[in-house]
């Protein structure tokens, strides 16, 4: 299961990476998309892998043993709402961009034919 | 109020004023010279009545812990010597601001020069009343900006923005110094309390970084008080207000240095080191200052001469090293804020009422301004020592510690010659000023006709004068207890005895004194035609300080820009490919050091399906990397497959939250990025010249990947080997064990995002409200490249095809369009949003929450979007996301505030159980309230954003213009 998962965070993160060095804003985009994929799952992956133990406690007196570490959840959490944020306004930009420079490229002007 | 509480009381009331006065309207002279005399004066009030409280050996202190544990409090304390400075920074700042109040023209805006004035005063006030060695720095700092903000305070005059800036930059340059001393201080002496420092002079002064924490320590001093070679921006501070030279040119900022010398004088003193730099920079300081002022034209850069003159005089006794002198220096302090406090304003009078400042242009003004030129002969006699007046007694000191032995140096030896001649050189600048202002001829061909001052205008000059008077003359029943309180808590036991009497009998100080007076008188008669005729003063002015700050400064703005150029980039592939570098090197380096290896954790048995969900995830990303250049869309998809991979592991791996919220994000992100598909430009097959893509394409690419492939390796790797080792002890099982008992939940993931962490989270919905609004903004103003503006293909059929039947309207062939799907989708909005509803009130104790509710909900809401259409839409709902979001963030402080009503910190949760009937018992917490507050700004940005981006499709922009190519055409319509 931890060899699975570090090899998706690794495929997640060379493709993410890969589409961060595009000149195209619209692959930007999607390579932070990827990016925060597999940060996300490697902020989980520092609390240690558990199935079926998800962290609603009981009412009485609670074992932590029992279940997963809540906090990377926690942190992760506003981090998929955060992304979402990011990615829109990222977004807004880039069409601002197109419109004033009348090009995707991300430095706003074209260095190639 | 305690004594030591009403010293914050103190600090604040010229903070008030300034604040007040910034806020009168630009004509109101009078009620801003009203308001920051009154505070002032009030001020003063207040700190003349702590005397008695200070006349004690030990300081009156009060603490405010800031960060204790960093040594970082809020001190204030006064002792006897403060005292002293803060009478003077509140005695002649009351002063001057009557002084401005009738200096400064109706026409400018005076309030802001009160303004000013009154936050000078306050930081210099801060900068006295510091028992810390960081706070003393941030007070500095404040003096330097104010300093600043008055000397170009006529930013419409150049020499007024030279000088503001220089000034600026010189003392600020002082100030890195002096934090980095005072640090170095600090941590020689553990702690940055002064008093501590204080204590353990001998420690410090035999530690091994005593020298460069004096030398730093210095260059901070000697910057803010124009020491010898930083003198040379105050002579170009002198573009300022009058009032401003006289107030924080003479009496008080440039003597903040000099405050810091004898303030750390018990501490750093005493050493060769000290001796040399210090007593040579002051000896150096005074000579060229008096020299220089010898030869000025202008009254006010006389004057400014004359200052660094006699601030390199005060330098040299602290120099000197030996008690007594010490005393001297305390008493010229004082002394001299006096005397030229009123000179200055006696040269503004004259400026004032004649138009002009130049010594050459002046003569005989005694005729038409006797009591001005009466009360600037006194404060230009005191200036130059003359028996019976406050600066003879200070003069008298200094030139007597001058014979004393200290080191057996050459310097020793010359000291007493170059007293005497710095001596006689003040008295010629003294002598030429007041006899080529106010005797000779009467003018002629002045801008104005001279004429007396207003009264209230010299009652500033009069009190100061008075003052010279007294102490010079009763010096034991004026000045002398004062005096005494404030060497006894500089010098404490090492006070020695001295006697501040105007007669000691005939001795050599007497004698230097009378060598000076005849000879500066003398100099002055032999030389006086030529030195109107000469147009810089000999040797000293071919050390042009100005001409070599500017190259200083031109050379390292020319090497910024070289700098730049060489090793800058604007480029964002090469910053990122910059940055991915260095993360893999700094990444990479600790496994290079001790080597890589797996942990011993046992490990999951892999189920076959994750393999597959993976296998399909990894086969997604990496296509969706392939395609997004040419096929958007079908990236997009992958990327969502990717996505939806990831959100099926969150469940897997017990995170049932973040894959309910992973999957309602991910719709959205969707919707999102479809509706910026429109703008982007068409994509054309990249056409190179030749048959195959060019070598420099290709390996670049091939450098990409390669550093994509490293990059993804790495983070495998460094997954993996962290998956494999034993968790850490943590803060988890707390939150575990008291989410129910202490935060009323059992889902302890939304307890810990709505109770132990709510901070973050309030902090959290604040960026994603900024954010709407911004993406909300860059929308109004959105314009399209001029290929997106027209109307899609499909649309474009649609019309034309309806504008081709005959009683067809434009929009007929899709208004039946998915018509099942799309009842289904209206009908599904109540259905959606009880859902919201649910995943909200039942996250406390289960998966859910705010942030998934308030997805749910806008995901209702874009539903209906989709469905019918915006106009149709809006025509029914009326939603307003801005409120939405305000709403919510109200509800969330509010929710956090009511708990310190209650008296619990901010934020805290109070939950109990209420008995509904039916339902039975609920249990209801205030985070449920914060939950709903989280809630409703997720609904209004994810709302706000969407419908914004939304709305661009159905503005009908103007098809832009020929002219439109060159930039300058109109703005595409608001769809509003």
């Amino acid at each position: 299961m931890e060899t699975a998962l570090a090899l998706a965070i690794g495929i997640l993160t060379a493709s993410g990476l890969w589409l961060l060095f595009r000149p195209r804003t619209f692959q930007v985009v999607l390579g932070l998309s990827l990016l925060s994929y597999a940060v996300n799952l490697f902020i989980i992956a520092a609390g240690r892998l558990r199935t079926d133990a998800p962290p609603i406690v009981g009412k009485g007196v609670v074992d932590p043993a029992f279940y997963v570490d809540p906090v990377p959840q926690a942190l992760v959490l506003t981090a998929i709402v955060i992304s979402f944020a990011t990615t829109a306004l990222l977004l807004v930009v880039l069409l601002a961009s197109r419109g004033l420079t009348g090009t995707d490229h991300v430095d706003g002007e074209d260095d190639e034919p | 109020m305690t004594d030591a509480g009403s010293l914050f009381f103190i600090l604040a009331l010229p903070y008030l004023g300034a604040i007040i006065a910034a806020f009168l309207p630009a004509r109101g002279r009078n009620w801003a010279s009203s308001f920051t005399g009154l505070t002032t004066l009030l001020a003063l009030g207040l700190l003349v009545r702590l005397y008695p409280a200070v006349s004690q050996e030990v300081p009156l202190r009060e603490t405010v812990p800031w960060l204790p544990s960093l040594g970082l409090d809020l001190t204030m304390r006064l002792d006897g010597f403060s005292w002293l400075f803060a009478v003077l920074i509140l005695g002649i700042g009351a002063l001057v601001i009557l002084y401005a109040r009738y200096y400064m023209s109706p026409d400018d805006p005076v309030p802001r020069f009160f303004s000013f004035l009154q936050a000078f005063m306050g930081s210099m006030l801060g900068l006295v009343l510091s028992g810390n060695l960081v706070q003393i720095v941030f007070f500095w700092e404040m003096t330097s900006l104010f300093s600043f903000l008055l000397i170009g305070y006529w930013h419409h005059n150049q020499a007024a923005r030279d000088g503001a800036r220089m000034a600026l930059i010189m003392t600020a340059t002082g100030g890195v110094c002096l934090l980095v001393g005072l640090l170095l201080l600090g941590q020689i002496a553990g702690s940055y309390d002064i008093d501590v420092v204080l204590a353990k002079g001998a420690l410090i002064r035999s530690h091994d970084l005593y020298l460069p924490t004096l030398i730093l320590i210095l260059i901070g001093a000697f910057t803010k008080s124009a020491q010898f070679p930083f003198h040379f921006w105050l002579p170009h501070a002198m573009a300022a207000p009058t009032p401003v030279s006289a107030y924080l040119h003479s009496a008080t900022m440039v003597k903040a240095g000099i405050y810091l010398l004898i303030l750390l004088w018990p501490v750093l003193s005493g050493t060769e080191a000290w001796y040399l730099i210090v007593a040579t920079t002051g000896l150096a300081t005074l000579l060229v200052g008096a020299w220089s002022a010898i030869f000025q034209h202008d009254l006010k850069g006389l004057l400014a001469y004359s200052t660094i003159s006699h601030l390199g005089l005060i330098t040299l006794l602290l120099g000197l090293g030996s008690p007594l002198a010490a005393v001297a220096a305390i008493f010229h302090t004082v002394n001299h804020a006096t005397f030229k406090a009123s000179l200055f304003m006696a040269a503004g009078i004259i400026d004032h009422e004649t138009g002009t400042r130049d010594l050459r242009k002046l003569s005989g003004l005694i005729r038409f301004m006797p009591i001005t030129a009466t009360l600037a002969m006194v404060a230009a006699a005191a200036m130059a020592g003359v028996p019976l007046l406050n600066g003879f007694l200070s003069k008298e000191m200094f030139l007597a510690e001058a014979l004393e032995a200290h080191s057996g140096t050459v310097l020793d030896r010359v000291l007493p010659v170059l007293a005497t001649l710095a001596s006689m050189f003040s008295v010629l600048y003294s002598v030429r000023f007041i006899h080529q202002t106010f005797f000779g001829p009467a003018p002629t061909g002045l801008p104005r006709t001279p004429h007396e001052a207003p009264h209230w205008m010299r009652l500033p000059i009069e009190i100061l004068v008075l003052l010279c008077l007294i102490v010079g003359i009763i010096p034991a029943l004026t000045i002398a207890p004062f005096l005494h309180s404030a060497v006894l808590s500089v010098l404490g036991e090492r006070t020695p005895i001295y006697s501040l009497a105007i007669w000691h009998g005939f001795n050599m100080p007497l004698l230097m004194s009378v060598i000076a007076l005849f000879g500066g008188a003398l100099l002055y008669r032999l030389f006086r035609r030529r030195l109107n005729e000469t147009a810089q003063s000999p040797i000293i002015g071919r050390l042009k300080g100005r001409r070599s700050f500017e190259a200083v400064l031109a050379a390292l703005i020319n090497g910024a820009r070289v700098a730049y150029r060489l090793l800058g980039t604007r480029r964002q592939q090469v910053m990122l490919r910059l940055i991915i570098v260095t993360a893999l090197v700094a990444g990479a380096l600790p496994f290079v050091r001790l080597g890589y290896s797996a942990g011993t954790r046992p490990q999951i048995l892999i189920d076959p399906v994750f393999a597959l969900l993976w296998l399909l995830g990894g086969v997604a990303a990496v296509s969706a990397a392939m395609l997004a250049k040419f096929h958007r869309l079908a990236a997009l998809t992958l990327v969502g497959v990717a996505g939806l991979s990831t959100c099926i592991s969150f469940v897997w791996l017990s995170a049932p939250d973040l894959g309910l919220t992973q999957l309602l994000v991910e719709i959205i992100t969707l919707v999102l990025l479809l509706l910026g598909l429109r703008w982007l430009p068409l994509r054309l097959p990249d056409f190179w010249s030749g048959e195959r893509t060019p070598f420099a394409v290709r390996f670049r690419r091939g450098g990409d990947l390669l550093l994509a492939s490293l990059g993804g390796i790495g983070a495998a790797a460094l997954a993996y080997s962290v998956m494999t080792r034993p968790a850490p002890d943590g803060i988890s099982p707390y939150f575990m064990e008291q989410a129910y008992p202490g935060g009323g939940g059992t889902n302890v993931v939304n307890v810990i995002l709505v109770d132990f962490r709510g901070f973050d989270t309030l902090g959290e919905i604040t960026v994603l409200s900024i954010v709407a609004l911004t993406v909300f903004t860059l929308l109004r103003r959105f314009r399209p490249a001029a290929e997106s503006v027209a109307l899609p293909d499909q649309q474009q059929a649609q019309n034309a095809s309806d504008d081709a039947r005959d009683g067809a309207e434009r929009g007929d062939t899709a208004l039946h369009y998915l018509l099942v799907p799309r009842i289904i989708m209206e009908w599904l909005f109540p259905v959606i949003l009880t859902c919201a509803l649910y995943l909200l009130t039942r996250g406390h104790d289960l998966p859910g929450g705010g942030f998934a509710g308030g997805v749910t909900a806008s995901i209702a809401i874009l539903l209906l979007y989709m469905a019918s259409g915006t106009r149709s839409v809006e025509a029914r709902l009326n939603i307003q996301p801005v409120r939405w979001i305000s709403a919510g963030l109200l509800l969330t402080c509010l929710t956090g505030a009511a708990a310190t009503l209650f008296g619990f910190p901010f934020l805290s949760t109070h939950f109990r159980y209420l008995d509904l009937p039916v339902i039975g018992p609920v249990p209801v917490a205030s985070a449920l309230l914060f939950d709903i507050g989280v809630f409703a700004v997720v609904v209004g940005t994810t709302v706000l954003i969407l419908i914004a981006l939304a709305h661009q499709s159905i503005r009908t922009p103007r098809v832009p213009r020929a002219a439109d190519e060159t930039g300058n055409a109109e703005q595409p319509g608001e769809a509003r």
